[in-house]
């Protein structure tokens, strides 16, 4: 689905590029391509939440300008294939549990000073020092010691009691061997180890940001990657620009990157209807009511899907839902294509599978419970024993999630005959405090957006027992060993073929229940000729060409 | 006068207390956990919401918070954000825009609205009249976004004559379109308490006493007449500073504009009352002084007002 999506974007890109080519050629071409060479763009963004320290950067709005900043030991493709080195030279390991890991010598900091090993080893010590408060510590759970440095609070952070201080400072699994090396042992063996690496939390750290407050480094921030950080101007303005010394593969092909903050995305919208703005990832729900934006902007417009999946989960914790036969009869009760054709306009596409399938070694079409069969599902509810009072479907009212949460509701009123009904929480906050206090009394909106690619992303957190993200504590001991047993395997292959597994059984319970696949429409102003979009559809700037 | 002012000004002091409290409660009442939204789909670290909730004594009553904040407040720190940014930075940044933006609207009121005003009073029933009467009335019905839309997507998108966003330098030639929709309404009302003043007035004995005497029709209606008929105006004008800077933020939203209208929505919706209360102490402060300054200019404008 993927790549054709990508092809039909590419061709009209390509087009658009070879039409000027043409126009060009005619006149001087030379003095065209060094515009483009210190050429200058603005984008659209968010104001961060956070001031930009990569483990401590959960958002997209920070996140974006993160993932500019900074180079990792591996990158992602951006057509969505397997991870390959970046700034690491190599990775190697014999058992899945001990890796060492080289990086390319000679590669600098914006700063000037030179990344070596110990600003991994370093980076990610404090990040994994649970004192220190980086939301994305617990990223660094597989290496050995990470029980020792981080610790929780026992009755959870409403109750009186405080965490205990950790009894060590750092990972005992971390071991610089010279400034290019270092070795990282876990605590037991993980294939997919390599592939986390190029997410934010494990970027290195340049000396600098130990001698000061997180704080004031995240408010000028100093990474590794192809643009340095300039100025922020809150609310208003990030100015990025090329670090001319930047030495791995993708060096930037202009020169300056504005990111501009916007509140609302219409007046982005408007913004690259009139060329004001230079490109904007996500186009409004306003835009894509009776496919506006195509016409708007025609060869302008892009269309992608990416590796995000919405789901209703159920409150395992909730009787009244723990018959997997119940769960079963509400998931075939939804139509999804019609979700997907009247109220997204086939810019979603209906969920047939648990992992996202642009996620490498997810299986398309391994989700059962995800077809239409109403007569099934009225069948299953009767062997269930029915479903009495109402089911209430939640969701938060502050993003548009309405229209297809009634959809659904109304979809299992009709094909059950229960009484069903969806119901907005006011906030994504208070929305978010009744999911992770396990309060929910009804099935609830959810949604996922894989942090690394791969298929193990989509089981670990969401249904193994006590995953990160497993809000309505589902728990089957099988999937768990299945998991456990895949995570360990030797490769990758087998790692996704012991995945494949634990899915068959979670497809059995149904413990959520997938709905549709995101899809991505974005826009770009008649100045850019060529761009790419990368693995989870942000813009990768280095591949723009003006 | 003196004395007048200075118990005008300690009144201030009680209104600022009560202001605040009410402010900063109501934001602490608002529901929700301000952390348990902001890692997404994952419930936050404990070792991050203990550190947060230390570090902002979100373990406090409302009464100790309340306290505490007043007692930094009065030694000038604002304190932070949850995103560990200076509250006063945002005031300082947010402030200016959001200033400058409600001034324009508020010239284009007072040029506009004045204007319709002192031509539809001297002239009631005709053909202007029932015109200025019509498109008030128009301008009054439509909401604010609807004409901010409008405007954008016509002048900005469609003509081409204006940048659909105002960039970041706020350039006063830019702001003339956003300042006319933050003033649209409020054009309308001046217009109207405008003309009723002055056709009120035309017919006082001052006036006819003006044209008896065989004095200009400029200088009757332009010093006798308008001077007098001021007052309403003026009330409404400077009450309306603070009204538009308040409810700045849709415009601000539809332009693009930095201003505080996001800022205070933000804070809201992520429970920090510390910038809630700190926008608002200003917006209180822009508020009350605008009031004192419409008493006082009422003697300057008709001299009968004394004040003791």
């Amino acid at each position: 689905m993927r790549v054709s999506k990508r092809a039909t974007s590419a061709i009209a890109l390509s087009a658009a590029a070879a039409l000027v080519a043409s126009g060009c050629s005619s006149g001087g071409g030379d003095g065209d391509a060094a515009g483009s060479k210190d050429g200058s763009i603005v984008i659209h963004g968010v104001q961060p939440e956070n001031p930009l320290v990569p483990s401590n950067t959960t958002e997209t709005g920070g996140g974006k300008v993160v993932d500019w900043l900074w180079t990792g030991l591996v990158e992602y493709p951006n057509d969505g294939g397997a991870p390959r080195n970046a700034l690491a030279e190599s990775i190697d390991t014999k058992d899945s549990k001990v890796f060492t890991i080289k990086i390319k010598k000679g590669t600098k900091f914006h700063d000037g000073t030179e990344v070596k090993s110990k600003n991994f080893v370093d980076a990610w010590n404090w990040a994994a020092y649970s004192p220190n408060g980086a939301q994305n510590g617990s990223f660094f759970a597989d290496i050995a010691g990470f029980d020792k440095t981080y610790t929780s609070d026992p009755d959870g952070p409403d109750g009186p009691q405080k965490a205990p201080a950790p009894s060590a400072k750092e990972l005992s699994g971390l071991k610089v061997i010279d400034e290019q090396t270092f070795e990282v042992t876990l605590s037991a063996p993980t294939a997919v180890f390599p592939t986390k690496l190029g997410y934010s939390a494990f970027m290195p750290l340049p000396d600098a940001f130990f001698t000061m407050k997180p704080e004031e480094f995240g408010k000028k921030p100093i990474g590794n990657g192809p643009v340095k950080f300039l100025s922020w101007e809150d609310n208003v303005l990030i100015k990025l620009t090329r670090f001319d010394d930047y030495s791995l593969r993708d060096k930037m092909k202009i020169k300056d990157v504005d990111v501009k903050l916007y509140q609302d995305e219409t007046a982005a919208y408007n913004d690259v209807l009139a060329n004001n703005l230079d490109f904007l990832e996500t186009l409004p729900t306003s835009a894509l009511a009776g496919d506006k934006w195509k016409t708007d902007l025609g060869d302008r417009g892009l269309n992608t899907t990416t590796p995000s999946t919405a789901l209703i989960a159920f409150p395992m914790y909730d009787k009244r839902f723990q018959n997997p036969k119940l769960r079963r009869a509400v998931s075939l009760a939804i139509n999804r294509q019609e979700i997907s054709d009247k109220i997204f306009f086939g810019t979603r596409k209906p969920a047939d599978s648990w992992a996202n399938p642009l996620t490498p070694g997810a299986k398309p079409g391994n989700c059962t419970a995800c077809k239409f069969d109403p007569t099934t599902a009225k069948q299953l509810l009767t062997e269930a024993g029915g479903f009495s009072g109402e089911m209430v479907f939640y969701y938060n009212s502050d993003s548009s999630h309405k229209e297809w949460m009634d959809a659904v509701a109304q979809q299992v009123k009709t094909n059950l005959a229960i009484n069903a009904r969806a119901e907005g929480v006011p906030t994504f906050a208070v929305f978010r405090q009744n999911v992770n206090g396990h309060k929910m009394t009804g099935p609830y909106r959810a949604a996922w957006q894989q942090d690394y690619p791969d298929v193990e992303n989509w089981v670990n957190p969401l249904y193994v027992t006590g995953g990160s993200s497993n809000d309505g504590l589902y728990s089957n001991t099988e999937v768990d060993a299945l998991a456990k047993q895949a995570g360990a395997a030797p490769t990758l292959e087998a790692s996704h073929e012991g995945f494949a597994k634990a899915i068959e059984k979670v497809d059995q319970d149904v413990p959520s229940i997938p709905i549709y696949f995101y899809g991505q429409q974005s826009g770009h102003s008649e100045k850019i000729k060529k761009l790419e979009l990368n693995n989870v559809g942000e813009l990768d700037i280095t591949s723009v060409e003006l | 006068m003196g004395r007048y002012l200075l118990r005008r000004l300690l009144q201030l002091v009680p209104v600022f207390i009560g202001t605040t409290f009410l402010i900063y409660a109501l934001v602490w009442a608002v529901p929700g956990d301000p952390f348990a939204g902001k890692c997404g789909e994952r419930r936050c670290p404990d070792q991050y919401i203990a550190f947060m909730t230390e570090k902002y004594h979100l373990d406090q009553n409302v009464f100790v918070q309340y306290a505490s904040y007043m007692k930094n407040l009065l030694q000038g720190d604002f304190g932070q954000t949850f995103s560990q940014r200076e509250i006063s930075d945002i005031i300082l940044t947010s402030y200016p825009n959001t200033l400058k933006l409600a001034l324009v609207a508020l010239a284009i009121e007072a040029v506009i609205g004045l204007g319709a005003g002192v031509l539809t009073g001297l002239r009631r029933n005709g053909f202007l009249d029932n015109l200025v009467l019509v498109s008030t009335l128009f301008l009054i019905a439509l909401p604010v976004f609807v004409v901010g839309f409008l405007l954008q997507w016509l002048l900005g998108v469609q003509w081409g004559i204006i940048k659909p966003t105002v960039s970041s330098e706020m350039r006063l030639s830019e702001l003339i379109v956003p300042g006319f929709v933050l003033g649209s309404a409020s054009v309308a009302y001046i217009a109207r308490v405008a003309r009723t003043s002055i056709a009120e007035n035309r017919r006082a004995d001052y006036v006819r006493t003006a044209i008896a005497k065989g004095l200009p029709m400029r200088r009757v209606v332009g010093v006798h007449l308008l001077r007098n008929s001021l007052i309403p105006v003026v009330t409404l004008l400077g009450t309306d500073l603070g009204a538009l800077m308040g409810g700045a933020i849709v415009t601000e939203g539809i332009f693009g504009i930095n201003g505080i209208g996001r800022q205070v929505f933000r804070a809201i919706v992520t429970k920090e009352s510390a910038t809630v209360v700190g926008i608002v102490v200003v917006l209180v402060l822009v508020y009350l002084v605008m009031n004192l300054l419409v008493d006082l200019l009422y003697a300057a404008l008709d001299p009968r007002i004394r004040y003791e």
